[in-house]
């Protein structure tokens, strides 16, 4: 039970700190990349958390932190009727034209 | 060409006029602050409120330790008497360091470290803009990648003092409580000092920069709904060679590895 002044955190908090999504892009002209997560009081202090946890080797020019709790995630349940009905239809592929000569990077 | 006895010819050549001692120590005072204070905020490690906090003092810790390393190394280059980085930092009694008392003492809670902390970091925003137009090569190199650094520093601890400050009862009592005991260490920052005065254009005086100072601390501890401290005491002799308790238990920690195993590396 918290106590009574103090607001029940939310998310997945560990001493009622909130948990951070962490999304890193690694250079300009790169979109942001999913790197992990932190816990941080409030958005200033997990974006400061982020620079030092994740970017200490030079792995980004931008990041950006969301509050994990308002991320709406596919359920693990629904991982058949979502997913499995893209796997057997090849046609989806672009891989029914030949590729013109000197097209690199295809 | 010819060689002096010593080995740094090119020092002797370029910089006949400057004062090599007055040098030598102020880089030793500048080197020997960042140097204890890396080793008292890396005793945070494994102890600090959070991992993630964890890993942002031990990345200030690490910032300090390299400017540590250039200011050292410079120092016994200045000397000429063989020392280099390692000897001067590992085999030297506690009479010989010349850093602030500030840097020295314990850690304390949280809101004690991190009330050095915007206090040091404040200090050494100003002391290396000021030095990016040093006459000294080293030293304005050093400045012109440390300032970037210190800028970071103070920003973390700028943002803990507020929230910490301006948070619950309890830690705005803790954060004033840090405060009125950080706040006597905090003029022996802007002493005047022989070895500033015999370096004009190169030493930076922290007396012309103390206003900035004061302004940036001043704003936070206000915005953090904190008072400044009015203290009945204060700290001196650190740049001269005397220090508080805390220097003689700090340093066997620091240095007992180097001293068990001289020359050891990894």
């Amino acid at each position: 039970m918290s106590a009574p002044d103090a607001p029940a955190p939310t998310g997945s908090a560990r001493k009622g700190w909130p948990l951070w999504e962490v999304f890193i892009r690694a250079r300009r002209g790169l979109s942001h990349q999913h790197v992990g997560s932190l816990h941080a009081p409030d958005a200033a202090m997990a974006l400061r958390n982020a620079r030092d946890v994740y970017t200490r080797r030079g792995e980004g020019v931008s990041i950006w932190i969301v509050p994990s709790a308002v991320i709406t995630a596919s359920s693990p349940d629904e991982k058949d009727p979502f997913f499995d009905p893209a796997m057997d239809k090849a046609y989806r592929h672009p891989t029914f034209y030949d590729v013109p000569e000197g097209v690199h990077h295809l | 060409m010819t060689s002096p006895p010593v080995s740094n010819s090119r020092l002797d050549t370029d910089r006949q006029a400057v004062d090599q001692t007055a040098l030598t120590g102020y880089a030793l005072g500048l080197g020997d602050d960042v140097l204890i204070l890396a080793q008292r905020l890396g005793e945070w490690i494994t102890r600090a409120p959070q991992i993630e906090e964890d890993i942002a003092l031990g990345n200030i810790a690490l910032d300090l330790l390299g400017q540590a390393r250039t200011l050292l190394s410079y120092a016994g280059e200045l000397e000429g008497a063989g020392r280099d980085e390692d000897d001067l930092a590992f085999l030297r009694d506690e009479r010989e360091f010349r850093n602030l008392h500030l840097v020295e003492i314990e850690n304390g809670d949280f809101a004690v470290t991190m009330a050095r902390q915007l206090i040091f970091s404040a200090y050494q925003c100003e002391l290396y803009s000021a030095l990016l137009t040093s006459t000294d090569p080293t030293l304005s190199a050093l400045a012109g990648k440390a300032v970037k650094e210190v800028d970071y520093h103070r920003d973390h601890a700028t943002q803990w003092v507020l929230r910490l400050g301006d948070g619950t009862p309890e830690s705005h009592d803790r954060m004033q409580a840090a405060l009125d005991l950080i706040w006597p260490y905090v003029e022996e920052i802007f002493d005047s000092s022989d070895i500033v005065a015999a370096l004009p254009g190169i030493a930076a005086d922290p007396a012309a920069f103390r206003a900035a100072w004061t302004a940036y601390v001043e704003n936070v501890i206000g915005e953090a709904t904190l008072t400044r401290p009015t203290p009945k005491w204060r700290s001196r002799g650190g740049r001269t060679g005397y220090h508080s308790e805390h220097l003689g238990h700090l340093l066997p920690t620091m240095q007992n590895l180097h001293r068990s195993h001289p020359g050891a590396t990894w």
